[in-house]
């Protein structure tokens, strides 16, 4: 088969839960307790309640991978990221509103 | 390949020191770190500043650069001199294979055999990320999506090349923006016998020129006569499957939304597609649109200002 003509075909990661633990840690270079850290801090919040169980969605997966930037970037605290993290989350919701009222931010 | 000059980078004179150089990335990273930055082509300036301090707070890096002297200018057409890196030994352990990902091909090949990719004798292939965007159109009717991708790859001399190769993905109806396609063993290879990773493809719209995409729902700016907004109209409005007709109510204003459901991006549930209304005044150029707005102005007891008190 000619590799270059093949179609491929994914799967979706969106709003409901597929990625189970070890394949987010594994989708952030990361480490399977760091995954957990961030469940503990609230910062993602997995369907399921065992960790065996835990199903993560598409918001999870970039959250998750944001984080891990601000770290790595700025040497930032899990705490100190997870803050960066609400506060960039206020500032699009407010950028949306302030779309919807017809008002240019940029 | 162009010259990139990493002191004008950085916004740095070529004697400043290690701390200067320190200072100035960490200025300039908090400024234009892409989930942070609102400056626009934040992406773009943030790599060129991690690569520009890469190459300066790396004595071994520095010192090679500034052999290249002051012959050359920012974005002047570059062929490294075939003297380049001689006489400089350099320390394994600089940028690894998937941190040079988004270096530009002058770093690569200054300093591509720098990097030095040390995996343990059996791993999983790394997970790799790419954004790529697509139609808003894709979402409702599916379609395939070309993405080029450029991997880092070290070759048998142990140099960093970037290798491009193309993919044809299919994009599946409802998807929307935020969402993800992973691609089963299209990340990079494992080692030794261990599956490959995985290639997660981040989906993002071109904007429309008249669709605004908020998750799976869609808004539209409905523009109305006066007439069709006070006394209610049957009007056309056109969705991304066709135009509709779309009853508005009697006493519209400017900023009231219509909802129609379902008719955003597909989905269980589908999204829904909101037209604002915005009423859209006709130009009173000719005689006999001064008269009616005159006729208007003398019939309406009408004042705009009430809700300001004057």
């Amino acid at each position: 088969m000619d590799m270059e003509n093949e179609i491929l075909i994914g799967s979706v990661v969106g709003d409901e839960g597929v990625l189970a633990l070890e394949e987010l840690a594994r989708a952030c270079g990361a480490e399977v307790e760091w995954i957990v850290e961030l469940v503990a801090v609230g910062v993602l919040a997995p369907e399921g309640r065992e960790t065996t169980d835990w199903r993560f969605r598409a918001v999870d997966l970039t959250c998750a991978r944001r984080v891990a930037r601000l770290q790595r970037d700025f040497g930032a605290s899990l705490e100190a990221a997870a803050v960066m993290i609400d506060l960039l989350k206020q500032i699009d919701q407010l950028h949306a509103r302030l779309k919807q009222a017809g008002l240019n931010v940029d | 390949m162009e010259f990139k000059d990493y002191y004008k980078l950085l916004e740095v004179d070529r004697t400043a020191t290690a701390d200067d150089i320190k200072s100035a990335y960490r200025k300039l990273a908090r400024k234009y770190h892409p989930d942070v930055s609102k400056e626009p082509q934040a992406e773009t300036r943030f790599k060129e500043i991690g690569e520009a301090y890469e190459v300066l707070h790396d004595p071994e890096k520095r010192a090679a650069y500034d052999q290249l002297g002051n012959r050359w200018r920012a974005g002047q057409e570059f062929t490294p001199p075939p003297e380049w890196a001689a006489g400089f030994e350099f320390t394994p352990g600089g940028a690894s294979a998937a941190e040079g990902a988004g270096y530009s091909d002058f770093f690569s090949t200054l300093f591509g055999n720098f990097a030095r990719h040390t995996a343990p004798p059996r791993a999983h292939g790394e997970d790799h990320h790419a954004k790529i965007f697509i139609a808003l159109d894709d979402a409702f009717h599916g379609g395939t999506h070309t993405v080029t991708l450029r991997t880092p790859q070290v070759n048998a001399q142990g140099q960093v090349v970037l290798r491009e190769r193309s993919l044809h993905v299919q994009i599946p109806k409802g998807i929307h923006e935020g969402q993800h396609i992973r691609l089963a063993g299209q990340g990079a290879p494992g080692v030794n016998g261990m599956p490959a990773g995985d290639l997660y493809l981040e989906i993002c719209f071109h904007p429309h020129s008249l669709y605004q995409v908020q998750g799976r729902d869609l808004s539209l700016s409905l523009p109305l006569a006066p007439w069709e907004a006070a006394l209610g109209a049957t009007v056309k409005a056109p969705t991304p499957t066709g135009v509709v007709e779309v009853k508005v109510p009697p006493g519209s204003q400017s900023g009231r939304k219509l909802r129609l459901k379902g008719r955003g991006i597909p989905g269980e549930p589908a999204g829904d597609l909101y037209l604002v209304l915005a009423v859209v005044l006709p130009a009173a150029e000719t005689e006999e649109a001064q008269q009616i707005y005159r006729t208007m102005a003398r019939e309406l007891a009408f004042n705009p200002r009430h809700s300001l008190g004057v």
